[in-house]
């Protein structure tokens, strides 16, 4: 049951990504790619991960402000060129390929839903009493697995010291003074 | 005048001022100061009760950058930056950052290993309380820190920064 109701989704959700880079203007756009994003939020709450569900709605809906407003802010844009033929013939030769050698590599995938790990059921059993945790989610990121959250937040860490650095009010000071 | 250019533009910053110094319409502000603070308050939930309930530190620190940008669109700059400006919240963020890290730390001074719960080991406690699990309550609330001033200050950084054609280059100048 749960299958089928993540094909549809995955449907609709395909359906929307060809949305996105079919319209013509940036905002269906825009409105096409936070589709698919909450489409996604959908499918985790059927796979029951509330975690991960909350996490992918609230992103979404920001994301969705912020691509809304910069592209609101600009001009409106229209995309009128036709497609060149090459770079999509060759888009749709390197589809291909993947398709063939994806193909063999999902046979080997386990099946859906089949609990195949050993780690899963020592969390599952041993984690309220190691971590005192109710929620085995939050023990897993923040306790066994907490050196990988840090990893993360070096990554959201190095992002924001990229916008800001690269955005800062002095950089046309500077070049002012050299150039 | 061109249709294709910027229409909307033009016709929105008529009808209601810039909105991004004056913010938006009459309605909008209003709506905003009854629900910024539930909003916020609610990213503080999510963060608090991230070891009881689905949620965490991320999560709930989204939700209180989102109450922030609330407040930047409805108000336009001014009001934002009395509570939370650049300076401000570019010290949160590494402050976050670098508590999360002296959690890790102290994991190695009194446990052994990096990130060992040693609260937990040494205490003990009673589970589904609030004050239960260790260190990871902590973390949380240093994640929250982290990831609400980040996500804000990309918002904000992105907000007062514009791209212009001038000569045949662009180049990223900050709004007026």
């Amino acid at each position: 049951m749960t299958e089928t109701f993540i094909t549809i989704f995955l449907v609709f959700m395909i359906l929307a990504a060809v949305v996105a880079l079919e319209a013509r203007e940036l905002l269906s756009t825009v409105i096409a790619v936070g589709a698919v994003g909450f489409m996604l939020s959908v499918i985790f709450l059927f796979l029951r991960a509330p975690d991960i569900a909350i996490v992918q709605i609230v992103v979404e809906i920001l994301t969705l402000v912020i691509l809304v407003r910069a592209t609101i802010s600009r001009d409106t844009h229209f995309f009128e060129d036709e497609r060149e033929f090459f770079p999509f013939a060759i888009n749709i030769v390197m589809i291909m390929v993947f398709l063939i050698f994806a193909f063999w590599a999902v046979k080997t995938l386990p099946r859906f839903g089949l609990n195949f790990s050993k780690v899963a059921p020592y969390y599952l059993t041993k984690g309220l009493a190691q971590t005192g945790a109710a929620n085995i989610v939050t023990s897993v990121i923040l306790d066994y697995r907490a050196y990988d959250t840090l990893g993360e937040a070096t990554v959201l860490f190095t992002a924001v010291l990229g916008a800001v650095a690269l955005l800062r009010r002095k950089a046309k000071a500077a070049e002012n003074k050299n150039g | 005048m061109d249709k294709k250019n910027g229409s909307r533009n033009l016709q929105d910053e008529t009808r209601y001022g810039n909105p991004e110094i004056n913010g938006m319409s009459e309605i909008v502000k209003n709506v905003c100061i009854w629900v910024e603070g539930f909003i916020f308050l609610f990213g503080c939930y999510i963060v608090l009760f991230g070891h009881l309930t689905p949620g965490g530190g991320f999560a709930g620190g989204v939700i209180a950058a989102g109450s922030f940008i609330l407040i930047t669109l409805a108000f336009g700059r001014g009001r934002i930056e009395k509570i939370i400006g650049r300076r401000k919240s570019s010290i949160l963020d590494s402050l976050g950052a670098l508590m999360f890290l002296f959690i890790g730390w102290a994991g190695i001074y009194t446990g052994g290993v990096f990130f060992s719960n040693f609260i937990q080991k040494k205490f003990g406690s009673m589970p589904f309380r609030f004050l239960s699990a260790g260190n990871i309550p902590l973390i949380n609330i240093a994640i929250g820190i982290k990831v609400m001033s980040a996500i804000f200050l990309v918002f904000f950084v992105l907000s007062i920064t514009r791209v212009v054609l001038r000569g045949d280059k662009l180049e990223m100048v900050r709004k007026k």
